[in-house]
């Protein structure tokens, strides 16, 4: 262990690893945007870091621009006999060459500029813990990054591209996603043929009118409730908030076996109502749990001050406690939206009539192997799209009240 | 002198408050009940019952009304089914009104007719039985007639034997369900999902959180992208996931071949250990997000001093979070392991999404859906649902004695 706190055996192996990562990085994202192949090789691209992780040290006094100066000119020759005798990134057959430079460009850059920064504070010689650890710390910063935003990003760019393309093409080169912009309008073809051939104009607006009477349902229900639970005294308070807690840890599928045979004998199933009168009931012990949660954080003081002026207790809930709350009734509003949107299970059990399907059991009903898959992505985009741009306008709603009581996933 | 001693038990207006709870409590208590502790007891209940999905329709009569014939042999013939192939019907009546212009010259002899009531008395029909009753009638217009007979619809009775509610038990369903290694394979497959899925979610939350637990540019942008996951349809993820990883024209596939870290492409979500590897991985890039954003929540209220008393006392970086931060965050970390744990045991719809619980992926969640909508076994279904619930219970045992400590979520 000690060995590593050297300057100049932790910087080479940062930079070894940096660059390596880089290498994959920078193959993916070109690999992604024009559909060549490139591939990383594990030994060049390892030296060429070492080396990098090596000159890109910092060494006695020296200012920060006379280090990169210094360094890139020691840098520059034997960086280049990397690249072309055994370069970090080979091109598969069939790569243009301007793409090849573009990724070693990006290489490069992408592992060079931050590099710099993470060797920043490691000196050439014996480093101190704190000098060492903020290497390794910045180093993890910069994986981190990379990683997160890699692992999220990717899925959802495939996600929007493919909905872009058609099956032949998808065939051809299942990597190549890059977009012919001649097309024009042509490219949103599957969307078209969505809302004109499949009904989903009709899908997104049952699944939002199914969302928004779910969001008052269930405030109308679990404002009273957590209310009560918050402020008033009474025997077996305590075992309710458990209880609701408890009841939203059961399963949905658990619930879902009796309900299909309840509304299968009832009539119920395959209809709107039956959902209707579902849903709710699956967010009201989340809802409730969040609300009560902020309504115990109100002073009390602010209501007892309205019972003294002679309002009952329904007229403090209406004109004091609503108004201050309105904070938690948005993000619980929006949360519940978002359960309701994205609901699929229930939706796929009950809901057998095309022409009353939420978005998510039409999405249901592309997958088969008739319908080409862009259609199925284009679907996924139109559930994704609105939810995501409320989640993004309203985001610091939600982060609060998400975190305000805990959440049911 | 009296001593004043304080008033025991309940006052009068506490008693109001109380029942002012309560009421504000009792729509929420209603409808809660009615749909999750109802069906939780119709669960125990049809888990010892034999029955199938065909059965949730009982046996009942079905009839098929036509006029037939001509002049003297004009009469009105009603056929009788028994919907069932198996099960009796008992009491088998039959009521119609006597179409406007038609009177009887004989009827049958199980009918009596009194008034333009036709009343028939048919007794028992076997399963799979016919029967068929005939009225001859005369009439002045026989077209008019024949419009009249379908006009009015007869009305069957009988009561049949309904399995949902008669009191024939049968232990089968458990015995099923614990027979032979399937039971332990799709337990050992839950508890693999459910310990792995929860562990890495909780460290990549705590990762990420620790990535943004700093004030830079760009900082909101970066957690609403690392939010998507949790925010999306998992409908519409799942599906994307499925694309990218497809083993004929996945794009993770056409990378990982032209990279050169295979030769020939994996079918991810298709061969044994693999498929549940990737749902695991698929859980934990789903529910990151949740633990990053109570992870970074609650970071976010840690007092600065104590760091700033650790940086004068000369504690490195990782010092300062091990010994700093990861017992102030303990509370979180375990409150989130516990919900998590019982939540991703519960997961239902990204494994059914991703593999159908193919492929060794069959958790206990899909195996009630397996066994009730596949194999059409609902009992067989609910036994496996009361399996889940019992597990639940004791993890909530736990839970409850750990959360009374840690209150503060």
């Amino acid at each position: 262990m000690s060995l590593l706190r050297y300057g100049y055996i932790a910087g080479p192996l940062i930079g070894a690893l940096w660059t390596f990562v880089m290498a994959v990085i920078a193959c993916m994202v070109m690999s992604f945007a024009t559909g060549e192949g490139l591939r990383p090789v594990l030994i060049p691209s390892l030296i060429f870091g070492a080396w990098l992780g090596f000159v890109w040290l910092p060494d006695g006094g020296r200012s920060r621009g006379e280090r990169i100066v210094w360094s890139s000119a020691l840098a520059i020759l034997p960086a280049l006999a990397f690249l072309l005798v055994d370069p970090a990134i080979v091109a598969a057959e069939g790569t243009s060459l301007t793409t090849l430079v573009l990724t070693w460009i990006l290489f490069g850059v992408a592992s060079a500029w931050p590099l710099e920064v993470m060797l920043r504070p490691l000196p050439f010689r014996s480093a101190n813990r704190h000098e060492f650890e903020d290497a390794v710390i910045r180093f993890l910063t910069g994986f981190g990054y990379v990683f997160f935003t890699a692992i999220v990003a990717i899925p959802f760019y495939v996600m929007v591209m493919t909905s872009l393309k058609n099956q032949s093409e998808l065939l051809q080169n299942p990597l190549d996603f890059s977009i012919d912009l001649s097309k024009g309008w042509g490219l949103f073809r599957s969307y078209q043929e969505l809302f004109a051939d499949f009904n989903f104009g009709t899908y997104l607006w049952t699944s939002f009118y199914v969302s928004v009477i779910t969001v008052f349902l269930t405030l109308l229900f679990s404002v009273p409730g957590a209310y009560a639970v918050a402020r008033l005294r009474f025997r077996g308070r305590k075992a309710f908030s458990r209880s609701i807690l408890l009841i939203y840890m059961v399963p949905m599928i658990v619930l879902a076996l009796p309900i299909y045979i309840a509304f299968s004998v009832t009539g119920l199933r395959n209809t709107i109502i039956g959902l209707v009168l579902i849903y709710p009931v699956t967010t009201i012990p989340v809802a409730l749990y969040m609300l009560q949660g902020y309504f115990r954080g109100l002073p009390a003081e602010v209501e007892e001050a309205g019972l003294m002026d002679g309002l009952n207790r329904l007229q403090v809930i209406w004109k004091i406690t609503l108004p201050l709350a309105l904070p938690a009734l948005a993000s619980v509003s929006l949360y519940v939206f978002m359960i309701a949107w994205n609901e699929f299970l229930l939706a796929f059990m009950l809901l057998d009539d095309p022409s009353i399907f939420t978005l998510t059991r039409g999405i249901a009903s592309l997958n088969s192997s008739e319908i080409p898959r862009q259609h199925l992505m284009a679907g996924s985009v139109i559930a994704t799209v609105p939810i995501m741009l409320l989640f993004l306008g309203l985001e610091r709603f939600m982060t609060k009240g998400l975190t305000a009581g805990s959440v049911k996933g | 002198m009296t001593t004043a001693t304080p008033p025991t038990g309940t006052g009068p207006l506490g008693k109001r408050e109380a029942r002012l709870a309560w009421g504000l409590l009792f729509p929420t208590i209603a409808i809660v009940s009615a749909v999750v502790i109802l069906p939780l007891l119709a669960i125990f209940w049809i888990s010892v019952k034999p029955i199938g999905l065909a059965d949730l329709r009982p046996p009942a009569p079905v009839v098929r009304e036509a006029l037939r014939g001509s002049d003297d042999n004009l009469r009105i013939q009603y056929r009788v089914r028994n919907s069932s192939q198996s099960e009796a019907i008992a009491g088998v009546t039959l009521t119609d009104t006597l179409p406007v212009g038609l009177s009887v010259r004989t009827a049958d002899e199980r009918c009596t007719i009194d008034d333009k009531q036709i009343r028939c008395d048919l007794g028992d029909l076997e399963g799979g039985d016919r029967d068929e009753i005939e009225i001859f009638v005369t009439t002045d217009d026989e077209e008019a007639a024949e419009n009249a007979a379908e006009a009015s619809v007869p009305r069957m009775t009988g009561s049949g034997n309904n399995i949902l509610t008669n009191f024939e038990f049968t232990g089968e369903n458990f015995a099923r369900v614990f027979d032979g290694n399937e039971f332990w394979t799709v337990l050992w497959v839950t508890m693999f999902y459910t310990v792995f899925g929860t562990i890495g979610a909780l460290l990549f939350g705590l990762f990420a959180a620790l990535l943004l637990n700093k004030e830079f540019r760009g900082q909101g942008i970066l957690r609403g992208l690392y939010l998507f996951p949790y925010v999306a349809p998992v409908i519409a993820v799942a599906f994307a996931w499925i694309i990218l990883f497809d083993p004929f024209s996945g794009s993770a596939n056409a990378l990982l071949v032209q990279m050169g870290v295979t030769d020939e492409a994996i079918n991810f979500f298709g061969e044994r250990p693999l498929a549940l590897i990737m749902v695991t991985v698929f859980e934990i890039w789903r529910y990151f997000p949740l633990s990053f954003l109570f992870i970074l929540a609650r970071m976010q209220s840690i007092d600065t001093d104590m760091y700033e008393a650790a940086d004068m006392d000369g504690a490195s970086p990782f010092q300062k979070f091990w010994y700093l931060s990861v017992p102030q965050l303990l509370g979180i970390l375990s409150v989130l392991f516990l919900l998590r744990f019982i939540w991703t045991f519960n997961k239902f719809d990204d494994i059914f999404l991703l593999t159908g619980g193919n492929a060794g992926t069959r958790t206990l969640t899909v195996n009630v859906y397996e066994q009730a909508f596949a194999i059409s076994n609902i009992g067989a279904g609910a036994a496996v649902a009361v399996v889940i619930f019992c597990c639940l219970l004791a993890f909530s045992f736990f839970f409850f004695r750990f959360i009374s400590r840690e209150e503060g979520l």
